[in-house]
């Protein structure tokens, strides 16, 4: 049994009041004894990101930013330092003269978040402060390619760090760019759906939660935000950590996928069930913990609500199609998700 | 770039934070520069300054310090070691004091490679002279802040502009200190310029860091053979002492603008500046300022060749724009080739090869 079925069937047999699942391991809070309800879900959340921003409608990098901060928050007694590489993150939450993070934070360049982080790191350390931790965030663009040797360097020092990178496969702030992130046959502004190969190339990128693996850094770990309890809870896990950890969110971004705002939840969920987004933990280098897909559906079904991939549908494509199938199979069988 | 991006961290969280860099180093930081004047960071960084490739070269010149001179950074220089030791003291209170990032200019090799003796201060006086760092923005879960929000063309203008204003500020501030160091260590250092013997010199250096030991040496030989000379050493480049300068400069006649770096198709900058000075804030007329370049990737800067500047300066030949010691025929000789042969090949090998430090078989 892994770990997310045990924290499942732990809430189910101790739960007084019954509840329905919804198909998948989330649970409606209300159903929920208050001791198992999400950070989320609670009056007392810290709200690090609040209200009044300026991202999109259906962000999904908003809500995962604010569902981990939160948790952080609380796990540490709100003991939280943040810094941001530049990004979506970045812009929407602080053009001037407004700042929508209540902790303490601090934004400086696209590439160097990590080196940034570390340093208020050793600062802490240098003063004594054993009780602030650091949070380093940026999206995928900021982290797999602008500030990968920085992140290299805070993996091979192992300095006391988590990182979280919002992955929604791209430069969504900067007009929709392919980044070393983008999923492959996806259309961005640079990977237009013409010619031979149409959309980003395939077998090409990196995939970093497996980069972070290798560095055998103590915690690696990706969550999607439609999971709540899921996320919450490894922000949880990577805080018992210390030294440098890696979480990875799968944040759906209307704007760049062509999806529908109200659809971010449900497509970072079938991202997730058709095993393209796979989770799971790992710790020193080795798999831990993998989160089961429940239902799994077809590729076909999750490509198809996005824009992004309407290409890949057309019959002519049916080899990317193919590839892409072939993509979540790996996946399966990489990360044991069956 | 992490060097420095650690360092940003680091002040931002409320720690007195140092750091070292050089060249290609600082190159690879530059982002960073200018994020942690922006910032208003005080940090301290020595720049041990060294040529910028290609071709690649490790010696000695001003041309990394120069390729930030626009990054928002107070720029000092030193003479020597012993300066060294007193002005990285006075640049975190300076730092401190504007919360400014400093950096502090030592020749490299030169400076930063050579075994001297020097007076460490005591460790109380140290602290008598710089109080303990209380930061003006600090990352605290205390009192949370938004560090490094991004400005539209709203407020721009405004922040940029009181960074221009606190180098200003500095002006008075650098000499204030330097007089403070004085009276507790008994040395003179820092401070914005430094002139010797030129209350009544007809013809003047101006220079930066450790050549200015060298031309203080050919000076004593020279003052002696009967020569008017001084030098006007430059101890702060940024902020430009523009007044200072032509308090100095207000009654010469021929000023020598020497500098270990110069910018490609326009010259040499401490020469266009010491100008521009000269000009806008003291309108000084009948000065002839010649702009001498030399010392270059660490090329040997000697006495007889800066005499040889004198002797020409003195008879009214020295050139407006002077390349020391430059190998006028292996300019030659490679202009040639370019104009003959297409494919003439790299430039740096092709001198090389000239100069018999290639060999010769490989000759095409």
């Amino acid at each position: 049994m892994t770990e997310t079925e045990m924290s499942a069937q732990l809430i189910s047999q101790q739960q007084t009041v019954k509840f329905y699942q919804t198909g998948t391991f989330t649970v409606g809070n209300r159903l929920l004894d208050k001791e198992f309800r999400t950070v989320q879900a609670t009056q007392e959340r810290s709200n690090s990101i609040d209200s009044g921003h300026r991202a999109c409608q259906g962000c999904g990098q908003a809500l995962g930013a604010r569902y981990a901060l939160d948790t952080a928050m609380r796990v540490t007694g709100d003991k939280i330092i943040a810094a941001n590489a530049t990004g979506c993150l970045e812009v929407f939450t602080t053009p001037y003269p407004e700042t929508a993070w209540s902790i303490p934070w601090l934004h400086s360049l696209f590439g160097n978040v990590a080196s940034v982080a570390a340093g208020i790191s050793a600062s802490l350390k240098a003063k004594g402060d054993n009780e602030t931790r650091v949070i380093a965030q940026g999206g995928d663009g900021g982290t797999t390619d602008i500030g990968f040797a920085c992140l290299s360097g805070l993996f091979d020092r192992n300095d006391d760090v988590l990182y979280i990178c919002y992955d929604n496969g791209g430069y969504m702030n900067t007009g929709v760019q392919r980044s070393s992130a983008t999923p492959g046959g996806a259309r961005t502004s640079t990977t237009m759906p013409v010619g031979e190969h149409p959309g980003s190339s395939f077998n090409t990128g990196k995939y970093l939660p497996g980069i972070a693996m290798a560095h055998e850094i103590p915690y690696v770990a990706t969550a999607s935000v439609h999971d709540l309890h899921d996320l919450e809870r490894k922000v949880e896990k990577a805080m018992s950590f210390r030294g440098a950890r890696y979480l990875q969110i799968n944040v759906p971004c209307p704007l760049g996928w062509g999806s529908e705002p109200s659809q971010t939840i449900k497509l970072a969920r079938m991202g997730v069930e058709s095993g393209l987004v796979p989770l799971f933990e790992a710790e020193y280098g080795e798999l831990t913990n993998s989160t089961k897909i429940r239902y799994q559906i077809p590729v076909e079904d999750y490509l198809k609500s996005q824009r992004r991939f309407a290409h890949v549908l057309k019959p002519a494509n049916v080899e990317q199609l193919e590839t892409i199938r072939t993509l979540a199979e790996k996946n399966i069988r990489r990360y044991h998700l069956l | 770039m992490w060097n420095l991006s650690f360092c940003i961290g680091s002040s931002a969280a409320g720690a007195r934070t140092y750091t070292a860099t050089a060249s290609q180093g600082l190159l690879y930081m530059m982002e960073a520069v200018y994020n942690a004047s922006g910032l208003g960071l005080p940090i301290v960084m020595t720049l041990g300054n060294r040529a910028i490739g290609a071709p690649i070269n490790i010696w000695n010149d001003h041309s990394d310090a120069m390729s930030v001179r626009d990054a928002g950074w107070i720029q000092l220089f030193v003479e020597s070691n012993q300066q060294a030791v007193d002005v990285h003291n006075q640049a975190f209170k300076l730092a401190e004091a504007l919360s400014l990032p400093v950096m502090v200019n030592m020749d490299g090799f030169i400076l930063t490679h050579a075994i001297t003796r020097v007076d460490l201060p005591e460790q109380e006086l140290v602290d008598q002279f710089l109080p303990s760092f209380v930061p003006r923005q600090k990352l605290d879960t205390h009192s949370p802040l938004s560090i490094g929000a991004m400005v539209g063309p709203d407020a721009f203008t405004e922040v940029r502009y009181l960074a221009h204003h606190k180098q200003k500020e500095a002006l008075t501030i650098i000499e204030q200190q330097a007089e403070e160091f004085a009276q507790m260590f008994g040395r003179d250092s820092g401070g914005l310029v430094k002139s010797y013997f030129t209350e009544d010199a007809d013809i003047v250096f101006v220079a930066m860091g450790s050549v200015v030991g060298t031309l203080q040496d050919l000076i004593n030989d020279l003052r002696s053979e009967g020569y008017s000379v001084g030098i006007l050493s430059l101890r702060s480049f940024r902020p430009f002492p523009a007044n200072a300068i032509c308090n100095v400069l207000k009654n010469v006649k021929q000023v020598i603008v020497f500098e270990k770096s110069f910018a490609v198709g326009m010259g040499g900058i401490l020469a266009s500046e010491i100008h521009m000075a000269t000009q806008r804030y003291a309108d000084i007329q009948d000065m002839k300022i010649s702009s001498v370049i030399g010392g270059l990737g660490g090329r040997t800067i000697t006495k007889k060749s800066l005499r040889k500047i004198v002797e020409h300066a003195k008879n009214g030949q020295l050139d407006s724009e002077v390349f020391m010691d430059l190998e006028g025929s292996t300019v030659v000789r490679e202009l040639k080739r370019q104009q003959h042969e297409q494919t003439s090949g790299p430039v740096a090998e092709n001198i090389l090869r000239d100069m018999g430090v290639v060999s010769a078989s490989k000759t095409h």
